[in-house]
């Protein structure tokens, strides 16, 4: 049964509510309905002349291949940060979990990362994989790899899925230690006396428990992928080389703030919002239903 | 309380006063490290010499950041005075009419002297309208140079008293190169700027119709030609022979060259200071190599870098005071100063002379080099600049389209028939934005 807390003043509920409801609309529905209306007008960079253009801006993007492009790059992108990322926190969590000795030094490491800006992280990796100094080229070399991310497509997105990954890992390791020590010890003790191996008591028992934790991380890590992976983009591969790691959100930056193209910039940011919630509401619908809570 | 301590407040108050009457003109600049050391010292020399103005001098990111700050500033109206623009924003600034304060109008206005011929002919061409009045103050000029390792030449049996003039001797020295065991043969910076802005100028063949955009927003892409296709063509093939090694859109090949790594470089004269400090090794500065069957070339180079623009909304004694500021800037001694300390090229034919007069190029050889290139003919209707709107996008346009010939997945033709149709699509949009 759920608990019901009953207001007995009409107004008393709103003003509580007040503070939260100004921010959601300072910050988030008062921004993207300018994008919205910046979306259907073409305005010079200062601003001194705009028109209203209808539906011109969007179809201007549809009818560049690059744009649909950019979709592609973004689809890979997101499946491979938020797969990988939610696999690896997963092992790692599993393993910190059954660690005994130095449990609390292992843990601490593995979320070290989150405080990381994604703009350093993206630094980060990009001097260990920089074209000609970085150390990891560098051994490559050895092997006989030449490793060239500036005008390798392949390698590009290798790195930026590798630092996105890199930098997630420690959230999603968080929720999963989280819901790991929320499963009663119990249920593994019984199954292990029943004889159940390591595997078939993860997968008969700790994954199906985890699933409400999994798919909260999947939503999040999409969500990650989509916008906040910009930083790490933006200070290794800059979409390039061509336009191979140039995702939606990174475009949309681009033309609009260095190209100073607001309109074109804002017609993606509308479209970028509406796959987002789209997603949501798909993941919400139909895979909620299949988590077992 | 005492006499002394009165008289101290009073002395206070008045000085506080004179502060007040001082009028302050912001300058937004790009210039970071010991360049913007080089900025405030302008800034300061200023300021000492005069009482009625301070010039403030701000680091405000690289050239596009600060271009969209001083944007975003103008809309909300509290743009700085002056704004250091790189040469790609030029359309924009041009065609923000209102928004900024052409040069010549402001010099006129306060009575300052300024004569737009006192410019070397590729600079103040490139900053006038198609009448030639100069919109926009030249400030910090380079244009592309060809840089070679001559430690690296005796190894592969070549003699660095000789280098390559034409392509085609490029090419076959860095086959020599790569047969001795060079690993980076080539490199460039700026790809765009240097195999297809610079390349159009110095080989005398448009970038885009209309004078390369300076006769009218009207204009379309040229890059397609079949010079322009062959060219890229032979980066690709390059590329794939390994003697071209790709450092990205920037400077980054700069590093590169400085370190030993690659033996030849195309890239911006501002790169001499860094190299100078940090090479261990012989090197030089050439002229960029031309297809010698192309007739007329070489032509002469185009300028990249970047001039000062004045913002509109403000008093007009603020205006005065930044005439009279470039009018400092203007003396030939601070030219010469900023060229010799910067390695930006000289753009005044008196700092030119009198950087000539001192020594200055007897002793650090190549330093001239630049300047050379800029003159070598009168600029033509094709290397006197360029004027793309919104050439921030287009640019990127065209170095996408470069990349994917260089690595291997687009043909030279398509791929510069593919820059020619993107980039129009985006000088329709800024025409479109720019008509009112």
């Amino acid at each position: 049964m759920e608990k019901r807390v009953i207001f007995r003043s009409a107004w008393l509920p709103y003003v509580l509510l007040l503070p939260q409801i100004t921010i959601t609309v300072m910050f988030f529905f008062w921004p993207a309905a300018q994008a919205v209306y910046y979306s259907f007008q073409l305005q010079d960079a200062f601003g001194m002349s705009s028109q209203f253009v209808w539906f011109e801006n969007y179809l201007t993007l549809f009818r560049d291949s690059h744009y649909l492009s950019s979709f592609r790059v973004t689809a890979f992108f997101s499946v491979l940060v938020a797969t990988s990322g939610i696999l690896i926190s997963l092992v790692l969590a599993t393993m910190a979990d059954s660690v005994v000795r130095g449990a609390l030094a292992y843990k601490t490491f593995l979320i070290w990362p989150y405080a990381v800006a994604p703009a350093v992280a993206g630094v980060l990796w990009a001097f260990i994989f920089a074209p000609s100094i970085g150390i990891v080229t560098y051994f490559l070399k050895k092997f006989g790899i030449d490793w060239n991310w500036i005008i390798n497509s392949e390698q590009a997105m290798l790195l930026v899925v590798v630092a996105s990954v890199w930098k997630q890992i420690s959230y999603n390791f968080l929720f999963f230690l989280a819901g790991l020590q929320s499963i009663p010890k119990s249920l593994l003790e019984a199954a292990a006396i029943d004889g159940a191996g390591p595997f078939r008591r993860f997968w008969t028992i700790v994954f199906p428990l985890l699933s409400p934790t999994t798919f909260f991380l999947l939503v999040m890590n999409i969500i990650y992928s989509f916008f906040d992976t910009f930083g790490v983009i933006d200070a290794t591969t800059e979409g390039g080389p061509g336009d191979a790691t140039k995702i939606l959100v990174y475009k949309v930056y681009y033309d609009g703030v260095k190209a100073a193209d607001l309109g074109g910039s804002s017609a993606q940011s509308v479209i970028l919002m509406a796959i987002v919630i789209t997603l949501t509401v798909i993941q919400f619908r139909y895979i909620e239903r299949r988590v077992q809570y | 309380m005492t006499r002394k301590s009165l008289l101290a407040a009073f002395l206070a108050a008045a000085f506080a006063t004179t502060a007040q009457a001082q009028t302050e003109i912001q300058w937004w600049h790009s210039m970071g490290g010991a360049l913007g050391d080089k900025v405030n010292d302008l800034a300061n020399k200023f300021n000492a010499s005069q009482s009625a103005y301070k010039v403030v001098p701000s680091y405000k990111g690289s050239y596009p950041e600060s271009m969209t700050a001083a944007i975003a500033a103008y809309r909300a109206g509290n743009a700085p005075h002056i704004l250091q623009v790189f040469e790609v924003g030029t359309a924009t600034m041009m065609a923000g009419k209102g928004a900024v304060v052409p040069v010549y109008k402001l010099m006129k206005d306060a009575d300052e002297p300024f004569d737009p011929k006192a410019y070397i002919g590729p600079v103040s061409g490139y900053y006038s309208d198609s009448q030639g009045n100069m919109l926009s103050f030249p400030f910090n000029s380079s244009t592309v140079v060809f840089y070679i390792n001559h430690d690296a030449y005796k190894k592969a049996g070549l003699d660095p008293a000789k280098p390559p003039k034409t392509w085609k001797e490029f090419n076959a020295a860095a086959e020599k190169l790569k047969a001795a065991g060079q690993q980076c043969v080539y490199t460039t910076g700026w790809p765009s700027w240097m195999h297809i802005e610079n390349f159009s100028a110095w080989h005398n063949v448009p970038i885009g119709t209309k004078e390369n955009g300076m006769a009218g927003m009207d204009t379309v892409f040229q890059v397609n030609s079949p010079l322009h296709v062959r060219h890229v063509a032979m980066l690709g093939d390059m590329a794939k022979k390994g003697l071209l090694t790709y450092a990205g859109r920037r400077n980054q090949a700069e590093a590169k060259f400085a370190s030993g790594e690659c033996a030849m470089l195309t890239s911006s004269t501002g790169a001499q200071a860094n190299i100078r400090r940090t090479a261990k090794f012989g090197w030089s500065v050439n002229m960029i190599p031309y297809h010698d069957d192309v007739k007329g070339a070489p032509q002469n180079s185009i300028i990249g870098g970047a001039s000062l623009w004045v913002m509109g909304g403000k008093t007009n004694n603020a205006y005065k005071g930044v005439a009279r500021f470039f009018a400092f800037l203007s003396k030939p001694e601070v030219q010469m100063d900023w060229h010799v300390s910067t390695g930006y090229v000289p753009i005044t034919k008196a700092a030119y002379d009198l950087t000539r007069k001192s020594g200055f190029y007897d002793k650090n050889p190549g330093a001239d080099i630049a300047i050379k290139q800029l003159m070598n003919k009168p600029p033509t209707a094709n290397s006197k600049g360029l004027r793309f709107g919104n050439f921030v996008q287009g640019r990127e346009v065209i170095e996408e389209e470069m990349e994917a010939v260089i690595m291997g997945k687009k043909e030279a033709k398509p791929a510069m028939d593919e820059a020619v149709r993107r980039g129009n699509e985006i000088l329709r949009k800024f025409q479109a934005a720019n008509k009112g």
